[in-house]
């Protein structure tokens, strides 16, 4: 087969599919393009300009807990004091987890292992959905020890309108992250899809990549949350 | 010299059938065709433009005497509102990048398409969905914060549908992220062969520009807006003093967005007249990498001088001093743009048409706004005239003067591109002077109000102010006018007009070298680029005049 040939499979025999690829799906070549290189690179293209419009839109919020975080740093070292700094670590280690499955799921497809493929994408989307499980137990306990802002949010510390205001920002954006999370899951399950169905392999990662590099700007969100957030209080 | 219109016989129709050939509602509704998503926008912003309008008229009916008869001041607040958040964010933000851009682009790149085009159709989406939301919060009660939405008053002690209206303007933002990522992708990649950055044509390097704004500013706007909406509906500090937040981080946030914005509002205009005043003195412009570089300059300069919408705002005199220096910088870039405008000019075989007159207005109004923001960006001068008419008169002879100048203009000369038809000349002409006389009879004695101390937003005002208010509210009628005509003769064009050849104006550009209403797939043979852009034969050597 031609695909032995191809320069880029070095050490790629151990991951000879088990099952056989079903390579003849070519990738469509839509009519505004003149050929697949082009189109490859306008996907690519799409997704970094993207990327920039949300570090703009995470990057507002950021600049605002800066803000506040410089003003009222005793209120905001207060409140990160009450945050889950294990699970919150736990969470770290496994969207790491999760970045490296995806990026091993991208390789493996350019080496045309559909069998690995799959395997490393579906380890990823199971991370992605551990991490909002983990999220969601946090959440439960910040709900329950009454750091909910709002009505319910209850404070007997000092300068509890601050430490609402930590805990306001800290929603929002754990929340924001969240629901990229949930669109990177779902973008995940396409992914999926679509490899399940041979629809993407070597000659075709265009959708792979696109969907790879969103997840990889998601877990990086996470890295800058998790330092503002949680390693504030120092409490553990 | 003669115009060039009356010797063209009409090309046969090269290529597919034309893109308008289709009328099913189904086949506009589902197009992925960069030109009719243009055209869907059209529509939409003509919708949204008119309602803006009436309010407009009504504020400026009411204006007509001191003790501000007609409505009353909590109508004038929504009146003003409504009118600020329309023109603003459905109308002209929208108007020249996703009407004639969407068009333009990839014809001038000689493109089949824009990179994305269901994108593009989702875009029209969102701003309906986005669009509808606005109108809704309109029908339900309307917002009296103005479009500004400062708070604590949007977020705390508004009784309107604040939530409602941001919640519009926040939808509508995706769709400007995604026409600027679309206008991005497709600039970079897929340009003709032989399109190189440097034979882009200027309108292509100010939509590049201006996406650059929509694509980095948007999301800033939609982050502000949501908290915004959620201290207001959460009831917790985040701009409220009173409830532990900061006002003037909001303010900080918002003109982080909206100074870049009104770049959104101007840069796109003046690629038109760029290209107007090429194609009507028959010269490549003079210095293009200079005009070009200062769009780039322009969107960049633009994200730095938002502190000067809040000189008074208890921004510290160091910080409202470095805001004032890089306003002047800002104004660099504009400025080399007018001379290099008028420097094509000199020599240059000019041609009066109608898309030409708009141009010219659109330098002289630019020019007035322009400097007058050099007035308001000197920190002295400003503790005087801000949050007066003054400011008002500024942004419109931008705005209305510089950017719908130049819509009216683009769509004048692109027109039989779009439509395949002429409109009306002589009857095009006269508009363009109407709207010209009309316009600065509307704005320039709200210069003088506001120099005189008439605050802006306030339904009634002393006597001593009546006159100039009197001659604002007859020049707004006269503009009226300036826009309804247009309207009409465009509508009639499409049935009656003459029938017009692949290049009416005879001028450079790929668009031009296309069927007059371009196919489908926009030209029968991919275009190459073969020779510089703009590139007409030199003036001859002796003086025209
Ligand atoms: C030559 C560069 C410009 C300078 C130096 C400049 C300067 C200023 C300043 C200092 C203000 C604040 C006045 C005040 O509130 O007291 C202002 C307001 C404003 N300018 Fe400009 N400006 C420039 C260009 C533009 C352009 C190109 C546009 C629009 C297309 C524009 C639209 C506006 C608007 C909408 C406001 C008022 C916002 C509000 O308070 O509602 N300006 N300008
Ligand atoms: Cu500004």
């Amino acid at each position: 087969m031609a695909r032995h040939q191809r320069p880029n499979t070095e050490g790629g025999e151990e991951f000879e599919d088990e099952i056989n690829p079903v390579n003849n799906h070519q990738a469509i070549l839509h009519q505004q393009f003149s050929d697949l290189e082009q189109q490859r690179e306008a996907s690519a293209a799409g997704i970094w300009v993207f990327l920039g419009s949300e570090v703009m839109f995470f990057g507002a919020l950021i600049l605002a807990f800066g803000v506040y975080r410089f003003n009222y740093a005793h209120a905001f070292v207060e409140g990160a004091g009450e945050l889950n700094v294990v699970l919150g670590s736990v969470n770290t280690a496994i969207l790491f987890s999760s970045g490296l499955t995806m990026s091993l799921a991208a390789a493996t497809n350019k080496m045309g292992s559909r069998l690995w493929t799959l395997i490393f994408l579906l380890a990823t989307v199971g991370l992605g959905v551990l991490f909002l499980a983990i999220k969601g137990v946090e959440y439960h306990e910040d709900w329950s020890k009454g750091l909910f802002p709002g009505e319910a949010f209850r404070w007997t510390g000092s300068d509890s309108p601050h430490v609402q205001l930590f805990f306001l920002l800290y929603f929002i954006m754990t929340g924001l992250h969240a629901v990229h999370l949930l669109v990177g899951i779902g973008l995940m399950l396409v992914v999926l899809w679509l490899a399940w169905r041979g629809w993407i392999h070597d000659q075709h990662f265009m959708p792979l990549e696109v969907a790879g590099v969103y997840w990889h700007f998601v877990d990086l969100i996470w890295i800058f949350l998790f330092v503002l957030l949680y390693l504030l209080g120092g409490k553990i | 010299m003669p115009p060039v219109l009356q010797t063209v016989t009409v090309a046969p129709q090269q290529g597919g059938p034309s893109y308008l050939r289709e009328h099913s509602l189904r086949s506009w509704l589902l197009t992925t065709d960069h030109k009719r998503v243009g055209l869907l926008y059209l529509f939409t912003i003509i919708l949204f433009f008119a309602i803006a309008a009436v309010a407009a008229a009504i504020m400026r009916l009411n204006l007509l005497t001191p003790r501000g008869d007609l409505v009353q001041a909590d109508t004038y607040n929504k009146l003003f509102t409504l009118h600020g958040v329309l023109m603003v964010w459905f109308f002209l933000i929208p108007s020249i990048p996703n009407v004639l851009g969407n068009f333009l682009l990839p014809l001038m790149l000689g493109a089949r398409d824009l990179a994305f085009p269901k994108l593009n159709l989702l875009s029209w989406y969102i701003f309906i969905l986005g669009g509808a939301i606005a109108l809704y919060a309109l029908l339900v009660g309307g917002v009296d914060t103005g479009w500004t939405f400062y708070t604590p008053y949007s977020s705390t002690y508004s009784n309107a549908h604040v939530a409602l209206m941001a919640a519009g303007v926040f939808i509508s933002g995706f769709s400007s992220i995604l026409t600027g990522l679309n206008f991005i992708v497709t600039t970079h990649k897929l340009r003709a062969p032989g399109m190189t950055w440097f034979r882009l044509r200027l309108f292509v390097w100010s939509m590049y520009a201006t996406s650059l704004i929509l694509v980095l500013a948007t999301p800033v706007l939609a982050m502000t807006l949501t908290l915004m909406a959620l201290e207001r509906i959460w009831h917790v500090g985040v701009f409220d003093p009173a409830l532990g937040g900061d006002p003037l981080l909001f303010q900080h946030l918002f003109w982080f967005y909206s100074h870049p914005a009104v770049y959104i509002m101007i840069l796109p205009g003046m690629g038109v007249v760029s290209e107007l005043i090429c194609a009507f003195s028959k010269k490549r412009v003079f210095g293009y990498t200079f005009v070009a570089f200062a769009s780039l300059a322009i969107a960049l300069l633009g994200f730095l001088v938002w502190g000067h919408h809040m000189f008074v705002s208890s921004q510290s005199v160091f910080a409202g001093m470095i805001f004032s220096f890089l306003s002047f910088l800002v104004a660099v870039p504009s400025a080399i743009k007018v001379f290099n405008w008028t420097a094509t000019l000199y020599r240059g075989s000019i041609s009066l048409d109608t898309p030409m007159l708009y141009a010219i207005g659109f330098i002289g109004l630019f020019t007035a706004g322009g400097m007058t923001g050099l007035f308001l960006a000197t920190l002295g001068v400003d503790v005087h005239v801000h949050d007066t008419y003054f400011v008002i008169a500024h942004f419109h002879y931008i705005m209305v003067g510089g950017m719908v100048m130049a819509l009216m203009g683009g769509l004048h000369f692109w027109w039989p591109k779009i439509s395949g038809r002429m409109y009306p000349e002589f009857l095009g002409k006269m508009t363009a002077i109407v709207t010209f006389l009309g316009f600065n009879l509307t704005f320039f004695p709200q210069f003088i109000l506001g120099y005189l101390g008439m605050p802006r937003r306030y339904h009634a005002y002393p006597e001593q102010f009546q006159v100039y208010n009197v001659l604002s509210t007859a020049g707004a009628s006269i503009l009226g006018i300036g826009y309804l005509l247009p309207l009409c003769y465009f509508i009639w064009s499409c049935r009656y007009g003459k029938r017009v050849g692949d290049n009416p104006w005879g001028v450079k550009g790929f668009e031009w070298e296309t069927s007059s209403p371009p196919p489908t797939e926009n030209f029968a043979e991919p275009p190459i680029q073969t020779e510089e852009v703009y590139n007409y034969p030199p003036p001859s050597s002796e003086p025209v005049i």
